[in-house]
């Protein structure tokens, strides 16, 4: 035995009979590790070492206790610019009576974190959170019971402030937790049984709090993806038809002439099947050579409309119906309305584009790889590489770094599969940097959306039927290079959330008696690759609807604001709606009663995504003469139950408000029959410094109910408050977005 | 080919081709964290340095047509900060990067070298600017995360900061 091993196995004894109310708990395999320790055994337990995930239910999977007295959490979010890194060990400091700056968190491993599933649909502290409270008050329960071993006084009698554990009556009687199980591990279970804190009795969640990324990121210190580096790699590019074609086609190579490569130093070129990709010693050469090889691509098979056809392609394409959601008889109830109002909506394809394009990094052996990638999950980032490169998912070990926002299903996997495959094919590491023209160009774009829907009310103003049908298609299963490299036919995913109708969204908010919602479903192999896009197809969703409930509140002469009040039974969608008429200033009155010769009008619409409650007021200008729309001012109001930290809840609403004004202003993938034609900031621009409304961001705070996601909700209601404003500014419905120019001067000589 | 670069004022050499872009000579050799791909097509402000104390896009400009000039990078603003303003140590972080902070601007904050870069040239030049201004000097550079209005408040409290008020 090495004296650690020593040390460890006598501190385990130590942890055996302190912990004497924690037997239950105590695993059987840290049991016999501490009789009898050997240095392989104990070498298996270094963090890293082994491949993931590792065991959820014991505590050394979430948690260390340094001998300083700072705790490490072991997470399974990842940042991605949302605040992840000071929200959830916010929470486990909560949990343990730490102060903020006793915690840190590691970036995710598949060797080391926990699996909690993929960060996204805002999930990161709505169920990120849970899972880290209770290692936390699991972590406190055992530091407890250790102190009162080693003070000697129940567990009652004990108090802890910043890790400090004292007696309450006997000031004297200290101990830290740093001394209790330092730099060791706790080797217990959770016993199901830690209480957690009363949110009466919270310090930390529910308080401002800076930051713990800002200071780095803006000296230049932090390490972004982009920096990651391997010794002896090359640098290398893919090599593809710029823009992507329709998702069954793919791209197949007809010729390939390597000699066009020739005079570059060290280029390689990496093939398999119609993935190519170049590698080089250094980057600009890699960059050359991508723009240089020269390859002959077969044309499509499958010609995307022009962009002015995709609506009527849209319309003329075969579908796959069904009936979401059915209560009452919606056709009779509309036919019975007093009021009716009908509107149809058409909404672009918008993409991801994450400011810096996606790269990864990747270490591929004959029995083991390394990937270092910015997935929002890597536990399917190590299933998709591992099939792709023929090892077990065991061998494969995928580490997170951050890199810039990515807002959804960006390229980070086709990224990390290209890396993997080019290390392969080269018998080296490489660093895989896709283009700016790569990541527009084959962005999982969000898919495009026709609405049409009814709704009725009776000459009360209570809505009493409501019908809406969606035509979009659903998400591409098959990663690019995936299907490049192997021939993979084109799959989608199953029709389900995200990629359908929305309830909660379409009609969600309000009591209707009768309600039907239809999807009809494109074919996905028929049109661009797509994926989760944030505040999926919602924008949509509630831009159409909302401005249906609109025009019903026009048609009666009442304020929507007031309509919409009368229509709601829910408190939350009730809390939204006056935060965000309040934070307007929002004094009662019909819609487009004051057009002429006025151009600024103000809107109001509600909305979510799978969970929270979004509201939002908007003010905008409208210049009649040219078309071009000005969003002066925009408030967004979020009840995302618990709130951990505010002031990151205030920038993400604040962020999501402003990539609303880009989507309804700018955001369209421009599309020709040859492909996508959009493959930068100047073919895809999106919002600037120039653009930017005044922003008023609401957090409706509930501390005592579940925390339910805050990275997108607000868009939707924004989307619908900006519709809202358009009729009410000209007295004309828009039934499109992006609103530029053109589409405005149509909408107002309609 | 070896050429000599000044780069945050120390001398250093290159070996690059000449017509290899700045970008890749700064992050790839002398291994700089501040300037950054984006779009490498002089779009987006995220490879942004100072030449000479204006503002250039890295990715586009030449190795070859920078030999003779003091570049500076995120990295050294502290240094030429402390040189504008007449300091004789540099400051961990200038009056701008400090403002950052105290907004909570940042999110991803990959946007933010040219951010920084980018809004350091206009303190600089004027040390008192309007909100127009401020839009007006930054509105070539993105933020997808929508930071634009912290980012405008930060610029607005630095100024402040530099002109000798609240800090
Ligand atoms: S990377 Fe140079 S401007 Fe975008
Ligand atoms: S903070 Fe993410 S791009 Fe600006």
């Amino acid at each position: 035995m090495s004296a650690r091993d020593v040390r460890a196995a006598f501190d385990r004894r130590f942890v055996l009979k302190a912990g004497g109310a924690l037997v239950i708990g105590f695993p059987l395999a840290g049991r016999a590790l501490a009789q009898g320790a050997d240095a392989a055994v104990a070498e298996n337990l270094v963090r890293g070492a082994q491949a993931g995930p590792p065991d959820a239910e014991q505590i050394d999977t979430w948690l260390a206790i340094n001998a300083d007295n700072s705790a490490t959490l072991y997470m399974g979010y990842a940042e991605l610019g949302q605040g992840t890194t000071t929200a959830l060990p916010m929470v486990a400091a909560e949990e343990l009576d730490l102060e903020i700056g006793q915690i840190d968190s590691v970036q995710l491993d598949t060797n080391i974190t926990p699996y909690q599933g993929g960060t996204y649909s805002s999930a990161s502290i709505a169920r990120g959170a849970p899972g880290v409270r209770r290692a936390a008050a699991e972590a406190r329960q055992a530091l407890l019971a250790m102190a009162s071993e080693f003070l000697a006084e129940p567990v009652e009698n004990l108090s802890v402030e910043g890790g400090v554990v004292s007696a309450v009556n006997a000031p004297a009687k200290v101990v830290t937790y740093g001394e209790l199980v330092g730099g060791r591990r706790f080797d217990l279970a959770f016993t199901g049984a830690a209480p957690v804190k009363d949110p009466a009795d919270y310090r930390l969640v529910g308080a401002r709090a800076a930051r713990k990324d800002m200071r780095a990121k803006v000296t230049g210190d932090y390490a972004y993806m982009q920096h990651e580096r391997m010794d002896g790699m090359l640098h290398a590019r893919i090599v593809r038809p710029r823009g992507q074609r329709a998702y069954g086609d793919g791209a197949r190579v007809v010729s390939l002439d390597e000699s066009s490569i020739a005079g570059i130093p060290g280029a390689r070129v990496l093939r398999q099947g119609d993935f190519i990709a170049v590698a080089a010693p250094r980057e600009w050469d890699a960059v050359r050579a991508a723009q240089m090889l020269a390859v002959e691509w077969a044309a499509p098979e499958r010609p995307l409309p022009d962009s002015a056809d995709l609506f009527a392609r849209i319309r003329e394409s075969a579908t796959d119906d069904a009936v979401i959601e059915e209560r009452g008889d919606a056709d009779a109830a509309l036919s019975d309305a007093a009021f009716t109002a009908s509107f149809s909506s058409e909404c672009p394809y918008q993409i991801h584009a994450p400011f810096a394009p996606n790269c990864a990094t990747a270490d591929v052996r004959a029995d083991s790889a390394r990937i270092v990638c910015s997935s929002q999950d890597i536990y399917a980032t190590r299933r998709g590489v591992a099939a792709l490169i023929g090892l077990a998912e065991e061998q494969v070990r995928v580490q997170y770094r951050e890199g810039s926002g990515t807002y959804g299903k960006s390229c980070y996997d086709d990224c990390a599969q290209a890396a993997a495959l080019a290390s392969q094919l080269a018998g080296a590491p490489v660093r895989m940097q896709f283009m700016r023209w790569d990541e527009h160009g084959w962005d999982y774009c969000g898919p495009p959306h026709i609405g049409e829907v009814r709704i009725g009310a009776d000459a009360d103003g209570r809505i009493t039927g409501y019908a809406y049908d969606g035509w979009q298609h659903t998400w591409s299963f098959v990663e690019t290079t995936q299907q490049l490299a192997t021939g993979a036919p084109a799959a989608g995913w199953p029709t389900g959330a995200s990629r359908s109708v929305n309830p909660l969204v379409c009609g969600g908010m309000y009591s209707i008696p009768a309600l039907r919602l239809t999807d009809h479903m494109l074919k996905v192999e028929d049109w661009l690759r797509a994926g989760w896009l944030r505040s999926p197809l919602d924008l949509a969703f509630a831009f159409t609807s909302e401005q249906a409930v609109d025009d019903l509140a026009y048609q009666l002469g009442m304020d929507p604001v007031e309509f919409r009040r009368r229509n709601i039974a829910d408190d939350r969608w009730l809390g939204v709606l006056e935060a965000a008429a309040e934070a307007f200033g929002w004094e009662p009155r019909p819609a487009a009663d004051r057009v002429q010769p006025v151009v600024t009008g103000r809107g109001i619409g509600l909305g979510t995504h799978l969970a929270s409650w979004g509201g939002a007021a908007a003010e905008i200008a409208v210049n009649r003469s040219t078309g071009r729309v000005r969003i002066i001012r925009l408030v967004g109001a979020l009840d995302a139950g618990c709130v951990v930290n505010p002031a990151i809840v205030e920038a993400q609403i604040t962020g999501q408000l402003v990539q609303t004004v880009g989507r309804m202003l700018h955001e369209e993938v421009q599309l020709t029959p040859g492909g996508a034609a959009s493959l930068d900031w100047a073919s895809y621009p999106v919002a600037r410094f120039a653009d930017t409304p005044q922003i008023t961001p609401v957090v409706v705070q509930r501390i005592d109910e579940p925390c339910s996601g805050a990275g997108e909700e607000t868009m939707a209601a924004a989307a619908a408050a900006i519709g809202n404003a358009f009729f009410d500014a000209t007295g004309k419905r828009i039934s499109s977005f992006p609103m530029t120019q053109n589409r405005v001067l149509t909408a107002l000589n309609a | 080919m070896a050429q000599t670069l000044i780069v945050n004022g120390e001398a250093r050499e290159s070996d690059s081709d000449p017509d290899t872009p700045l970008l890749y000579v700064l992050a790839d050799e002398l291994g700089l964290k501040g300037p950054r791909f984006g779009c490498g097509l002089a779009q987006c402000g995220s490879c942004s340095v100072l030449v000479d104390g204006v503002e250039v896009r890295s990715c586009v400009t030449p190795v070859a047509a920078v030999t003779n000039a003091r570049i500076t990078t995120l990295e050294g603003l502290p240094g030429l900060y402390a040189e504008q303003a007449g300091l004789t140590d540099a400051p961990e972080l200038t009056p701008l990067q400090q403002a950052m902070i105290d907004e909570q601007a940042v999110q991803c904050g990959y946007c933010y070298n040219g951010m920084i870069v980018k809004a350091s040239e206009l303190l600089a030049a004027n040390p008192d600017p309007s909100d127009a201004q401020i839009v007006d000097h930054m509105n070539g550079h993105l933020c997808r995360c929508g930071t634009y209005p912290r980012i405008v408040a930060a610029v607005r409290r630095a100024a402040r900061a530099m002109n000798g008020g609240a800090q």
